[in-house]
């Protein structure tokens, strides 16, 4: 007889389905595993600790890097939390403008989400198609920051600068000739809400299409359904939330359930899953993407009927504006302070937290009344759901992983800070 | 809100009794300030009570206040914060509880309630060296393996005490004291309280 052990094997941290940087050590009996024990940590930046070196404003390109397929929503908590200690009021553009972006950015997260998950478990089409429509949003993005990811768009007090007047370009090249040019500037020819609501009005029959190739496919759906099941109680037991929540048929959304911005305002809707399983969170994924697109419309229609500030108005915390800094001694000298010294936050703690597209994403900011945050802790939601790991693989096969990693829509960015 | 808060607030009272050690509603949330010895105790009720239901750990977080205020600070050096969610009674709570020594703190681990709380007391032991007593698996998880001292402690420098680089005789990669200068730009300043009215322009 001979001796049956079980097999430990190493999967990533270079392996191309372990979204990033994850090595997970899995400990399988012949193909089935037994205990998953993932190792985190290679893109430990120490986000938090620079934090407490650079002061408020330093810190916000920081955001960005964490989940770095959501950028604006990392950013968007970490204002809402400076905002909320210096209890500052935010323009009601700014708002809508933020609200606007999220979803934006929840598109952009989901496509992305959902076309690598494809991607692991054998869709190659997916990616592609996903990617074509990132290449869009990036370009709102672009627009109206500057950058296509690492925006830095949010500041505390509002927005950055109001919504441009009109996209940029494409210009002839040695690639694209003049007629291919005319066919891409074909949308850009007015603001960028307009171009944007042409983005809206394509996008439903984009999510159709994704729908066709997977939803039905029985491939896709033999790699998901009844994989990772999570019950609703122990995705609460878990620290889950988000998609990972909803699909267990949790009805939670921070967006409805404590509103922040405009979202009260808004009219969407909130899917919930049955089982779930992978197959649940990809179809609240699904329906996610076209409920941001209805808010998306909301705030384009809003957006065009209220011009108005875009960023608050006081000069401790949002830097006075251009022509008035070149004319006006105090505001030169405000100017000064705060891009050297700059602002003090009141001395208190907050935790701030929004619907980010991956879950709860929360900033617990303690501040003891210098110019720099005492404590910044970043509440990654990923982090939760991948400490579930174990749990969820165990008795699963070994290419379930994959599919449980891809459903978790893990991001190391955020996970190892 | 303000009345779920103070809702909130006195069924804690009514509840915990002796076990608070202060309530505080401040900016729209509620910190709960418990003693080490009733960190445990409290956080069962907490999850368990009708009238509490916090069923969800949202966060858990070291504290190292030793630099607070520029050196102010007279308490206890190590806190834990806990936030934790109750998707019942939609509130949210912050639990923090000070631990009782400052060259080895200790608190209880809370995973036998909350079982999602395994990693942040991983993450808490890593960045701050706090031991949590009855924790199953208390390993490090963000710094490198083999990594020495607490990287979050205020005590410990930003640039660290080692870098890695790989030495082409030796054939591997090899550790050796920091060679960059820590340098800081923007010096941190605590001002006078409601310094130049930030917040009421």
């Amino acid at each position: 007889m001979a001796e049956i052990r079980n097999y430990t094997i190493n999967f990533g941290p270079q392996h191309p389905s372990a979204h990033g940087v994850l090595r997970l050590v899995l400990e399988l009996d012949g193909e089935v595993v037994v205990r998953a024990d993932p190792h985190i940590g290679l893109l430990h930046r120490g986000t938090e600790k620079l934090a407490e070196t650079r002061t408020w404003v330093q810190s916000v390109p920081y955001m960005d890097r964490l989940d770095y397929v959501s950028m604006m929503c990392n950013e968007h908590a970490y204002c809402m939390a400076i905002e909320r200690l210096l209890g500052l009021e935010v323009p009601i553009r700014a708002q809508y403008i933020r609200v606007m972006f999220d979803e934006v950015t929840r598109i952009l997260n989901h496509l992305l989400g959902i076309g690598t998950h494809a991607l692991d478990i054998g869709a190659m089409t997916m990616v592609l198609y996903t990617f074509r429509e990132r290449e869009d949003l990036m370009d709102a993005y672009e627009a109206v920051s500057g950058a296509r990811m690492h925006a830095a768009y949010y500041r505390p007090g509002g927005v950055y600068r109001d919504l441009p007047d009109r996209m940029p370009q494409y210009a002839v090249n040695k690639f694209k000739n003049a007629n291919t040019v005319r066919e891409l500037n074909d949308n850009r020819q007015g603001s960028l809400l307009d171009f944007l609501e042409d983005f809206t009005t394509r996008f439903l029959g984009y999510c159709d299409d994704y729908e066709t190739l997977l939803t039905d496919n029985r491939i896709w759906k033999q790699r998901t359904v009844g994989i990772g099941v999570v019950t609703p109680e122990q995705a609460k037991a878990w620290g889950f939330t988000g998609p990972m929540l909803r699909g267990s048929g949790v009805a939670w959304d921070l967006r409805k359930k404590q509103p922040y911005e405009v979202y009260d305002r808004m009219d969407f809707d909130i899917p919930v899953g049955k089982n779930g399983d992978c197959y649940d969170r990809y179809l609240c994924r699904m329906e996610e993407m076209r409920q941001s697109n209805r808010i998306v419309k909301q705030c384009i229609d809003w957006l065009r009927k209220n011009p108005g500030p875009v960023i608050a108005d006081n000069y401790k915390v949002a830097p006075p504006p251009r022509e008035r800094m070149k004319g006006n001694m105090e505001e030169l000298i405000h100017h000064f302070k705060l891009f050297t010294e700059g602002m003090h936050v009141p001395s208190g703690e907050v935790y701030a937290a929004i619907e980010h597209p991956k879950g709860e994403f929360g900033v617990y900011a303690v501040s003891d009344g210098a110019n720099k945050p005492y404590r910044l802790k970043l509440r990654a939601p990923g982090f939760a759901h991948l400490a579930a790991m174990d749990e969820i693989a165990r008795g699963h096969m070994i290419a379930d992983v994959v599919a449980i990693i891809g459903t978790m829509d893990v991001v190391f960015g955020e996970i190892d800070r | 809100m303000s009345s779920k808060l103070e809702r909130l607030s006195s069924s804690l009272q009514n509840i915990l009794g002796a076990k608070v050690r202060s309530v505080v509603v401040d900016r729209g949330e509620v910190t709960l300030e418990v003693a080490a010895a009733d960190y445990l105790p409290v956080a069962q009720l907490l999850r368990d009570h009708r009238d509490l239901r916090f069923e969800e750990l949202v966060d858990l977080t070291g504290l190292d206040y030793s630099a607070y205020g520029n050196g102010v600070w007279a308490g206890r050096r190590f806190a834990v914060a806990v936030h934790l969610l109750s998707i019942t009674h939609n509130w949210r709570i912050r639990l923090r509880a000070f631990a009782d020594d400052d060259a080895f703190p200790v608190l209880e681990s809370l995973v036998g309630v909350w079982p999602g709380v395994n990693w942040y007391e991983r993450e808490a032991f890593d960045l701050y060296g706090i031991m949590f007593a009855g924790h199953p698996d208390l390993r490090r998880i963000l710094t490198d393996y083999g990594f020495v001292g607490y990287p979050f402690r205020k005590d410990f420098p930003v640039s660290g005490y080692v870098e890695m680089r790989y030495d082409p005789e030796q054939g591997r990669v090899v550790y050796q004291p920091v060679t960059i200068e820590p340098r800081e730009n923007t010096p941190r300043i605590v001002r006078e309280e409601n310094y130049g009215d930030v917040g009421n322009g």
